[in-house]
């Protein structure tokens, strides 16, 4: 009797999803009004099934993944709906015995690798632990299938790393790790909150396929929480739009991706760039002659240390954070740079604008060098757009003053109402109501901020401004629109832009030449289309196969 | 989220403090709205001092030594009433008190001034700059930090006074004591803007007024100092009240202001030369009167620093 139960529910195991979630709603009773961050989201996951869950900031796809784990922040509660973990209810359950199935039942794996592991314990002692906590083995027998867990994350000779402090691993290793332990106690579900959002691209390749991989081996369904269509495309089997809340949409990934049925997700899938998206045309094609010129550009950063370390005469240790580059910008252009982090895109960036001094090698613009005879011209000629809008505007300052900074500091215009005049005009052109201009910059939102950054960056009438991520902190359908401001602007004012990002995609769409650079070094440069279609170098075509792409389904 | 928080025009800056989440944690704090309407009592009272006092305990016409030792809420032999009882020469003790905080409050609010003075653009201008002039403006704020407050306020005190011609020495007490008091506390908050200054230096709003080229100074006052005063005003109301409490300590100690214009320190320093011989009155008002002006203003201090701390919220 009890053998047919056992196969019955055997049966029935393979049939009922591993979680199923009814129609839950988060509320937040804030001061100001009740806040309901997810409402009457339902959605199940079967056995071995990856669901993708997509959305912008906001969308409450990170909040679903704490419905289910039971870790919501206080004051906020699951006010509806009903969360089954194979059939069984669990949002109801006390606190401790919900601490005991997470971990068990329920992994998870967080955006920032180094939040998930505890800096004071070994990897190995950790993993161990959450092992023996749940499994019934012995210590030794969890150290091996400790060692067995690392080696198939890919961590190379796992008996000698089990016995490192997390701090020992780079940030992708350490990702690694995370899910070794995400998957120690052999959970029947994994929740992935933007797993690979904190990595470099050729590392978010990478460790895709270990969280997929893994899982697939091991039957644990995955709940894959992210904001990059790319990621679900390569990854997913199913996805959830979301936004404000509620979902939008679900079906097959391709399906979504190929054919979008509502109009929420039509627009966002519309507003992801692709590397296969055909290059921008210019209404007036840019000049041949170049605006900019580096030139052996080097710049050194000097990590010997202390005085101390001088005297007691420790070598020097010099690192080429940017090595011997040169390119030239045709007036009217855009030039993309790419690179992934440490690259030196930055620097590279911050000594064209006049932040940080050479090593050695100039920076010319109209064939001055801005840190010789054009620093005075440079001041008025070049500006900058910066990655996060959150921290690039002053958060005391009127939005007014903020735009008409660089106007007063040059001594453009005199009188306030000639500034006035010019501040609500420069706001219209980045199509922001001339009444903003007395609100603070907390009162806008993040794509909001970008177009009062860009207006300030207007203000002085400049040739050269450099965009240093100027997208990679706004949502999908944000950054089109200020890519779409950013093409517009170039056209009506002839201006030159240098495009740094670690998004191709974006690059795609936005410069006409591009030079990638790895370690300091430009290791490939010309025409978008050539480089991104036919790249020449290692490197290039390394970073265009590992980027996530929408044109990339599985 | 955005809706919520996203208004529709331009408000004023009253209308904009209402609305605010300090104002918002302030009327949700039972014990600091207690302590801010004692502190505002206090402050009041001493304020208005000539007007409310019932007498005027530093007019030597008005003052009859058969006054002396009444206790409080009593008559005295000359049929002047005394709600907190009167001293050895006659004096009122409420009245001294009331002119006492006057005097307490003076030199604290003025020697925190000063040291805000000194501790802000210090710090300002170490986190900026940084280099050899940040170590050598820190180590000598590490050293000043490393002896007790008090300790230096009695240095500098003993250097002014061998300084100052003797002649002088009365009327110049008070400005002494603000300097020396002002001179031991600055340290604080050279620490603590020094280290704003070096997160908001890094941010982007200032490389953006960097690279149009505006002054440093510019840039320091303009851009950098509205965005560290946040903690600052926190370490200013801790500060007053650590003021107010070495203000009294020097004057206990017979440092400070003089007897002619007694400040709270110097009436408990009068007070418990008659404690043992049953005067307690003498000592005991004043006493409260301190402890509650301090614990008041530390108070709303500790509630200021929770308030504006986003992690707390």
């Amino acid at each position: 009797m009890a053998e047919i139960m056992e196969k019955a529910a055997a049966t029935e195991a393979a049939t009922t999803p591993v979680i199923s979630v009814r129609g839950v709603t988060v509320d937040f009773p804030l001061r100001r009004g009740n806040f309901r961050a997810v409402e009457d989201v339902s959605f199940d996951i079967m056995p071995g099934e990856v669901l993708g869950v997509v959305g912008e900031s906001g969308a409450g796809k990170s909040m679903t993944g704490s419905a289910i784990i039971g870790l919501i922040e206080p004051p906020g509660r699951i006010t509806a709906g009903e969360v089954l973990l194979h059939g069984k209810r669990i949002d109801n359950l006390p606190p401790d015995e919900m601490q005991k199935l997470r971990g068990k039942r329920i992994g998870m794996v967080f955006q920032d690798p180094l939040t998930s592991l505890n800096p004071l314990y070994r990897i190995g002692d950790q993993i161990v632990e959450t092992i023996r906590r749940h499994l019934p083995v012995s210590e030794a027998e969890a150290r091996e299938r400790a060692i067995g867990l690392l080696r198939e994350a890919g961590i190379p000779s796992p008996e000698d790393r089990i016995d490192a402090y997390p701090h020992q691993f780079s940030g992708g290793m350490r990702q690694r790790v995370v899910i070794a332990l995400a998957l120690a106690a052999e959970p029947e579900l994994i929740i992935a909150d933007e797993p690979t959002s904190a990595l470099d691209v050729s590392v978010q390749a990478q460790i895709i396929k270990v969280l997929k991989r893994l899982c697939e081996k091991h039957g644990a369904a995955v709940m894959l929480i992210t904001h990059d269509m790319g990621v679900i495309a390569e990854t997913a089997d199913r996805m959830i739009v979301m936004n404000k809340g509620r979902i939008v949409e679900t079906g097959k990934v391709g399906d979504i991706i190929r054919r979008p049925k509502e109009d929420y997700t039509i627009k966002l899938i519309d507003a992801i760039p692709s590397i296969t998206d055909p290059i921008r045309v210019h209404e007036k094609p840019p000049a041949q002659t170049p605006l900019v010129e580096v030139k052996n550009l080097v710049r050194d950063f000097d990590l010997s240390g202390s005085m101390f370390d001088r005297l007691f005469g420790r070598t020097a240790k010099v690192v080429h954070a940017v090595d011997d580059v040169s390119f030239s910008i045709r007036k009217g252009s855009t030039y993309g740079l790419v690179g992934e982090s440490g690259s030196g895109k930055s620097t590279c960036a911050r000594m064209m604008v006049g932040l940080i001094r050479p090593t050695a090698g100039e920076v010319l613009l109209d064939g001055k060098d801005i840190w010789q005879a054009g620093a005075f011209e440079r001041r008025r000629k070049v500006q900058m757009i910066f990655q996060d809008p959150y921290a690039s505007l002053n958060p005391r300052w009127r939005v007014g003053d903020i735009v008409a900074e660089p106007i007063k500091a040059l001594g453009l215009a005199s009188g306030r109402g000639e500034v006035e005049d010019r501040v609500a005009d420069l706001l219209e052109r980045v199509r922001l109501d001339a009444a903003s201009m007395r609100k603070f910059p907390h009162e806008f939102s993040g794509g909001q901020r970008q177009r009062i950054a860009i207006a300030r960056a207007l203000s002085s009438q400049p040739e050269f401004i450099v965009c240093d991520e100027p997208t990679s902190a706004l949502d999908v359908s944000v950054q089109a629109q200020v890519l779409d401001l950013m093409r517009r602007l170039q056209d009506e004012f002839g201006l030159t832009y240098l495009l740094i990002s670690h998004n191709l995609a974006v690059v795609r769409t936005m410069a006409d030449d591009v030079g990638v650079l790895n370690q300091g070094k430009l290791v490939e440069q010309g025409p978008v289309d050539k480089v991104f279609d036919s790249p020449q170098d290692e490197y290039t075509r390394m970073l265009l196969s590992s980027v996530p792409d929408i044109s990339k389904i599985v | 989220m955005s809706e919520l928080t996203q208004t529709a025009k331009p408000k004023g800056a009253v209308a904009r403090f209402f609305d605010s989440d300090v104002w918002f944690s302030f009327r949700r704090s039972p014990v600091t709205i207690v302590a801010a309407t004692v502190a505002v009592s206090l402050v009041l009272a001493a304020l208005l001092a000539p007007w409310i006092a019932p007498y005027n305990p530093f007019n030597p016409a008005s003052l009859n030594l058969m006054d002396g030792f009444t206790e409080p809420l009593s008559e005295s032999m000359m049929g002047n009433y005394f709600v907190f009882g009167s001293d050895n020469q006659g004096r009122d003790v409420l009245s001294t008190i009331l002119y006492g905080s006057r005097v307490s409050l003076f030199v604290a609010v003025m020697a925190t001034l000063f040291a805000m003075a000194i501790g802000i653009s210090l710090g300002l201008s170490a986190g900026y700059v940084g280099g050899v002039y940040d170590s050598v403006v820190m180590r000598i704020a590490d050293i000043q930090l490393s002896f007790p407050a008090i300790l230096i306020a009695l240095l500098i005190f003993g250097v002014a006074r061998g300084i100052i011609p003797p002649s002088q020495h009365e009327s110049m007490a008070v400005w002494v004591l603000i300097i020396a008091i002002g001179l031991a506390n600055w340290a604080q908050f050279a620490r603590t803007v020094r280290g704003a200054t070096m997160v908001e230096r890094q941010k982007d709003y200032v490389s953006a007024a960097r690279i149009m080229g505006v002054n440093p100074l510019r840039i320091l006052v303009g851009h950098v100092l509205p965005n560290v005063l946040g903690p600052v005003l926190v370490i200013a109301t801790i500060g007053l009240a650590l003021a107010i409490i070495e203000e009294a300590t020097l004057s206990f100690l017979g440092v400070g202001v003089p007897p002619t214009q007694p400040s709270l320190g110097t009436l408990i320093r009068i007070g418990q030369q008659f404690l043992f011989s049953g005067e307690w009155w003498i000592l005991f008002f004043p006493a409260v009167t301190l402890v509650l002006l301090a614990l008041s203003v530390n108070l709303l201090g500790d509630w200021l620093r929770d308030a504006l701390n986003p992690r707390l919220r």
